[in-house]
């Protein structure tokens, strides 16, 4: 079993504090899911386990195993077991879909101990038609031209590959409609299994409909303020955030003015 | 009357040399001329690189001759590592000479025409003078063009007759292997009424230094509905200066594409010019170029447009490193009565060290009015958001970095039909940017 722990968690983006304090563990087997609305940090956690460059972790800590994961290099956090779905990947020109992933996958691997070319392209078909993406996907540019419900499938689809320890998925379901929701959910719960834990961003509780999360924490104000089971996104969906402002005494969830 | 010149040759060795090599009267005369006029004639001005104190005049010597390849299978080690030994089509110089010859039957039989250029100018004088340097490239244009005229020593014919497709691509070897070579080549190709071919050419040095020039033309028409690919990968040794003008004519429904990988070593002027001359006709140049050392380079590709509803697309890439200096000038330039024409361009240049300079300018010159144009330029580094995005996937910074580069240079790369050039400007490409 393997277990990412976030203790204390304070993150700043060009000078102000957004994380002031984010306690979280997540072990293997387990499937988390963060809510909220917008503008409480849940994207800059996100970005702060993996390592944006711009953002900077002022205090506390995250390890994964008890290596200190702020430590590493971006690239290290990676062959360490992370995965981040990004919100935004990037587009990179010249480079293909399956280059980049063979790229991905090899460096994990040993000099000499390189994928084999057909056991690659069989997986990545396979994977690919989990997810329903035209083979053609393969041999195009990374992200290069893609719409925004390919961008996302392309995500899950190099987390299928890459197979890491603990996945964040960052707003995987922003912008897909209904279908493609279904087919990248059963992209995550194809991964599901004693050797992934995963921690889930997302504004809707609609995705929760088909992946079902083991705990469900609720960020506000920069800080994880309310945890339960899965019977709290429910409720989130039937009555939204206001309990829990009224609850907490919280009038501005959004990480203010520090 | 005796001409005074700075040149290391005389008016009386440079007619001997056209009489050695059988030339017509007519290239004897031109030949002549620009000599007389190289010494009058101003060098041109690239803009932004001052060239004045570049020397293009004196060299080791005028000719060397090297040995010849009496089979495909005598290559050398070197050439056989961009040259597939299926070629069909295939003309290798071996510095000044040349060296190995071949042409398809089938094509032989169908009129194409592939031969180094004094051949050319004894069998096929006529064709060749409706072309040298009359319509395209003009000898007295400035004092390298006259030079380059007066001193030519080399070079490359190729003519597709009418209605012609020449589906396998037709590869040049400019081999350099003699320190002392300079390299005066003039090429011509031409593809005559809705006839195709692709032509791919090298330059391929393999002496670390050379103590000689390149004055390099290339003169390429696309007469009525006909189409060329033109892909060139210049890899010329430090030591060299090198001036290389290639230059397009489209006429009607014409179609010229460049892909061009400029890789030298050498401080170079390349200037690649397309005159959309004809109605309807296109003009496709996409450039990548790696500057590194201390070499200073200068990139003009200009697309010109006379007929309606032409289309010109300018690419070029460029990768800037230690304390190498370019500037990339792209120009698009629409005359009066080139209606519903079309002239876009993008320039980006990628700085790998702080000492590099890079300066991308587009230039948009447009005399009508009912046209469309655009421009896009960027001079950068490494977006550090796209190496966090590979670096999180477990690719390491280095690796990250080579992935982007190569990336941004495979425009290029990736619409070279030959597959020895290809992976010889991969691996150029992988060499320079180490």
């Amino acid at each position: 079993m393997s277990t990412l722990v976030i203790k204390d968690l304070h993150v700043e983006i060009e000078g102000k504090e957004i994380l002031k304090g984010v306690n979280l563990t997540i072990n293997t087997s387990e499937i988390h899911a963060i809510m909220g609305p917008n503008g409480t940090g849940k994207s800059t956690l996100a970005s702060a386990i993996m390592g944006h460059p711009k953002y900077e972790v002022t205090s506390g800590s995250i390890t994964l195993d008890g290596e200190d994961v702020l430590d590493m290099e971006v690239d290290e956090r990676a062959r360490a077991g992370l995965f981040l779905a990004m919100q935004y990947p990037s587009e990179i020109s010249g480079v293909t879909n399956a280059d980049f992933m063979r790229s991905a996958m090899n460096a994990r691997r040993e000099e000499g101990d390189e994928v084999s070319l057909m056991k690659f392209i069989r997986e990545l078909d396979s994977k690919m038609e989990v997810l329903d993406m035209d083979q053609d996907m393969a041999q195009r540019y990374l992200n290069e031209g893609f719409s925004g419900g390919e961008k996302k499938r392309n995500e899950i689809l190099q987390m299928m590959m890459i197979k890491p320890t603990i996945a964040v998925l960052d707003e995987i379901d922003s912008g897909l409609d209904i279908d493609a929701l279904k087919v990248v959910s059963e992209g995550i719960n194809q991964m599901k299994g004693e050797d992934f834990g995963c921690l889930i961003i997302t504004h809707y509780q609609r995705l929760l409909n088909y992946i079902t999360p083991d705990h469900v924490h609720v960020m506000m104000q920069g800080r994880v303020v309310k945890s339960g089971g899965a019977e709290l996104a429910h409720k989130l969906e039937a009555e939204g955030y206001d309990w829990i402002k009224q609850e907490l005494g919280i009038e501005d969830e959004t990480v203010g003015q520090a | 009357m005796t001409v005074e010149t700075n040149l290391k040759m005389t008016e009386q060795e440079l007619r001997s040399f056209s009489e050695m090599n059988g030339e017509p009267s007519w290239f004897t005369e031109l030949r002549l001329r620009s000599f007389a006029e190289a010494e009058t004639l101003p060098l041109p001005k690239p803009d932004k690189t001052k060239i004045l104190n570049w020397n293009f005049t004196d060299y080791p010597v005028h000719t060397v001759k090297s040995s010849t390849f009496g089979s495909i299978e005598d290559l050398t080690e070197d050439i056989r590592t961009i040259v597939d030994l299926e070629q069909k089509n295939l003309y290798i110089q071996h510095n000044n000479t040349p060296a190995f010859s071949r042409i398809s039957e089938d094509l032989a039989a169908k009129g194409v025409i592939l031969t180094d250029i004094f051949t050319a100018l004894r069998e096929h004088g006529d064709l060749v003078k409706k072309y040298f340097m009359t319509n395209g490239v003009k000898a007295d244009e400035h004092k390298l063009t006259a030079l380059h005229a007066a001193l030519m020593n080399g070079g490359a014919f190729l003519y597709v007759p009418k209605n012609v497709e020449v589906e396998e691509p037709v590869q040049v070897v400019f081999y350099h292997d003699d320190a002392d070579a300079s390299l005066f080549n003039h090429v011509i190709v031409v593809a005559d009424t809705s006839s195709k071919v692709t032509y791919v050419e090298n330059y391929f040095s393999t002496v670390a230094k050379s103590n000689g020039l390149a004055n390099i033309v290339s003169e390429v028409f696309a007469e009525d509905n006909a189409q060329i690919t033109y892909g060139a990968v210049d890899v010329l040794a430090e030591g060299f200066t090198t001036y290389v003008n290639r230059r397009g004519v489209a006429a009607r429904d014409a179609k010229i594409e460049w892909a061009l990988g400029l890789m030298n070593d050498s401080d170079t002027i390349s200037e690649n010019v397309t005159h959309l001359v004809g109605d309807n006709s296109i003009g496709d140049t996409k450039t990548v170029v790696v500057g590194r050392g201390s070499q200073k380079q200068n990139f003009t590709t200009k697309v010109v447009h006379w007929g309606k509803n032409s289309d010109g697309q300018i690419l070029k890439h460029g990768v800037m490193k230690d304390s190498a200096s370019s500037i990339f000038n792209g120009i698009g330039k629409i005359e009066h009565g080139a209606t519903k024409s079309n002239a876009e361009q993008e320039s980006r240049v990628l700085m790998l060290s702080p000492n590099a300079r890079g300066d991308a300018n587009p230039i948009l010159l447009i005399d009508e009015d009912d046209v469309t144009a655009g421009h896009a330029a960027s001079v950068g580094r490494v977006d550090p958001l796209q190496l966090y995005y590979l670096m999180s996937r477990g690719i390491t910074k280095q690796e990250a970095e080579r992935l982007v580069i190569h990336g941004f240079l495979a425009p290029v790369v990736n619409v070279l039909p030959i597959e020895g050039v290809k992976k010889q400007l991969t691996e150029v490409i992988e060499r320079k940017v180490r």
